[in-house]
């Protein structure tokens, strides 16, 4: 344990079934206030490791530590006050309004209320406010653009004060604008609120833009996690994706760039 | 945002706007009472009951009334659960066919012949739960795929089901001799024939036990909307609450079903009318279903009674033919975008 720095602690994580591993001997430490971006190919766990973390599953081997408590002993509320997840797409059945779906999360802080009181209207005007969904408050989210949708549903995660925001692929459906504006939301979040943040992302280049340390997963094994710039080394991802790269280095950011040099057709 | 308040106001309103319908239903029927006789009636002491105006008021009208304002009320209660648990606009206890496996169950209860029995209602609601929770089981079971219930596998699966089970009341109908036959297939139709207080105390209790079982879990329900996954992340215990909205939504369809028969449509229409002018939030959504239930199920009670007087329609006939083209434009604008 490195003291109070870390929030959350995964020791030697298995999950699977039928005896076939979806993760294996998967162990790391994220930092408070951290931004950790979980890549990897298709099927390679970064969902199930998303689930795991948030107890929608509960892991065959190992454990999940977050502020020094395993969080198989924390009650479902208790985690939720902790650990927010924003889902790859939202599906909510009936119209509500933004608002209610931001003040759906305040539900893990009710303590047995019945009604949502001023504080919990509070909560849920700052957190809409941060993503910039407050001038649609009173609308429905069936009305919302995919880009508002994502950020009404992180407006919902933060109303529940996360010390942990999880994202699984909260860009994978949006246009270039839309995925700048979630860069830029989750980037003020993290500086200003020190709300610290684990995001799975298909998106090499986003994720090498947005987070601290990398973490490269592949058919359910950790291959390395550290600086954007070692993990996303050419020779591992030609291993681990199964195609030829090429990485340079961002002009704007210095952060690494890294792009695919796609088959010709031709053959060999 | 509901509050409080809101869901007080509401509820004042629409029970003021029952209490209408039901005061002008207890005018309807052959004897022309008006609204100041029935006034007199309700308000003078119990000894001078007796003469025809009273008779036919709190002996027939007025227990009636309650009647079909119970159904009503337990069906679009029971409607909104399986909406809110199937988080599909379309689910119904009828649509379900979990009230056809409540009809089942009452019909096995009359062929063993507990109806005969001193509370011989009580036996009976208990086999129509029996059956609801059977036929609810079995549309749960074979409609989930991977721990969803997709609306074509649903809506399937909750026809296969209400077909079997209407099959299974057909033959054992057949078997029975054939004098009993014309008085099941009018209960079959929804009937809201008297059932005597002490039936309508006993449905009372049970409906007040359903509804508040479901009550009790409506910010829950809110939250499964957003799906199984996402709800437990915000700390909602799903499976204890699906466990607990499909007992209550069962015991809701089984009791009024053992009371008056299947009455199709009341539990999809009902809910459906709330949330589009109350919005979707269960902590509104249910006492508001719970008084326009009752007093949509009294209002079309009163047109079968007087529609084709001096005859008289079975009130599932009027709710079928307001149901049946509401039903088909909820198909056609709900399941064709996304839900």
């Amino acid at each position: 344990m490195t003291g109070s720095g870390a929030l959350i602690e995964v020791r030697d994580l298995a999950f699977g079934y039928n005896g076939a591993f979806r993760l294996e001997d998967v162990s790391f430490a994220l930092a408070r206030g951290e931004i950790l971006g979980v890549i990897g190919p298709n099927s390679a766990g970064k969902t199930t490791l998303i689930r795991l973390l948030s107890r929608v599953l509960t892991p065959q081997r190992g454990e999940i530590l977050i502020e020094g408590e395993p969080i198989a002993r924390l009650s479902r509320s208790a985690l939720a006050r902790r650990v927010a997840v924003v889902p790859q797409e939202l599906q909510l059945a009936f119209s509500f309004t933004v608002q209610e779906l931001v003040l759906m999360g305040r539900h893990p802080h009710a303590r047995g209320l019945f009604f949502e009181g001023p504080r919990d209207l509070t909560v849920a005007r700052h957190a809409m406010a941060a993503a910039g969904v407050l001038e649609l408050a009173e609308q429905s989210v069936e009305t919302l653009s995919g880009g508002e949708r994502q950020r009404a549903v992180i407006a919902r995660a933060l109303a529940q004060e996360p010390h942990l925001l999880l994202l699984d692929e909260p860009t994978s459906h949006l246009d270039l604008r839309h995925q700048g504006e979630i860069v830029g939301l989750l980037r003020r979040l993290n500086r200003r609120e020190g709300t610290t943040i684990l995001l799975v992302s298909h998106d090499l280049n986003l994720a090498a833009e947005l987070a601290d340390r990398l973490l490269l997963l592949a058919r359910g094994r950790l291959v390395s996690i550290g600086d954007p710039v070692e993990v996303l080394d050419e020779a591992s991802l030609e291993a681990v994706y199964g195609c030829r790269v090429h990485v340079e280095k961002s002009p704007w950011s210095g952060r690494p760039v890294v792009s695919v040099r796609w088959p010709d057709g031709e053959g060999g | 945002m509901i509050t409080l308040r809101r869901t007080l106001v509401v509820t004042a309103a629409l029970f003021g706007g029952f209490c209408l319908v039901a005061a002008v239903a207890l005018t309807l029927g052959s004897a022309a009472i008006g609204l100041g006789e029935i006034a007199r009636v309700l308000r003078r002491p119990w000894q001078e009951w007796g003469d025809l105006a009273a008779t036919v008021i709190l002996g027939l009208r007025l227990p009636r009334i309650l009647l079909a304002a119970m159904a009503g009320a337990g069906l679009a209660v029971a409607g909104a659960a399986f909406q809110g648990l199937t988080r599909n606009p379309l689910a119904d206890p009828a649509i379900l066919g979990v009230a056809s496996g409540a009809a089942f169950g009452v019909v096995v209860a009359q062929v063993l012949g507990l109806e005969a029995l001193p509370f011989g209602f009580v036996p009976l609601a208990a086999f129509a739960f029996g059956g609801a929770l059977l036929a609810a089981t079995a549309v749960y079971l074979i409609a989930s795929v991977g721990g969803r219930l997709p609306i074509q596998t649903l809506l399937l699966a909750g026809v296969i089901t209400g077909l079997f089970f209407t099959s299974a009341i057909t033959l054992i109908v057949s078997l029975l001799d054939f004098g009993r036959l014309g008085g099941v297939i009018h209960w079959l139709l929804g009937n809201l024939s008297s059932v005597g207080y002490r039936g309508l105390e006993v449905m009372a209790i049970a409906l007040a036990i359903g509804v508040g079982l479901v009550y009790a879990q409506a910010r829950s329900l809110n939250l499964l909307a957003l799906g199984e996954e996402s709800a437990l992340q915000l700390g909602v215990e799903a499976e204890r609450v699906k466990r607990i909205i499909f007992l209550a939504a069962s015991l809701l369809t089984g009791v009024v079903v053992a009371f008056t028969g299947p009455i199709g449509f009341v539990g999809l229409i009902v809910p459906h009318a709330v949330r589009m002018l109350f919005g979707p939030d269960h902590r509104l959504l249910i006492p508001a279903a719970v008084l326009s239930g009752a007093g949509f199920l009294v209002l079309a009670d009163g047109l079968a009674r007087t529609l084709i007087r001096p005859a008289e329609l079975p009130v599932g006939v009027i709710t079928a033919f307001c149901g049946a083209p509401f039903f088909i434009y909820l198909l056609r604008t709900r399941l064709h975008p996304r839900l």
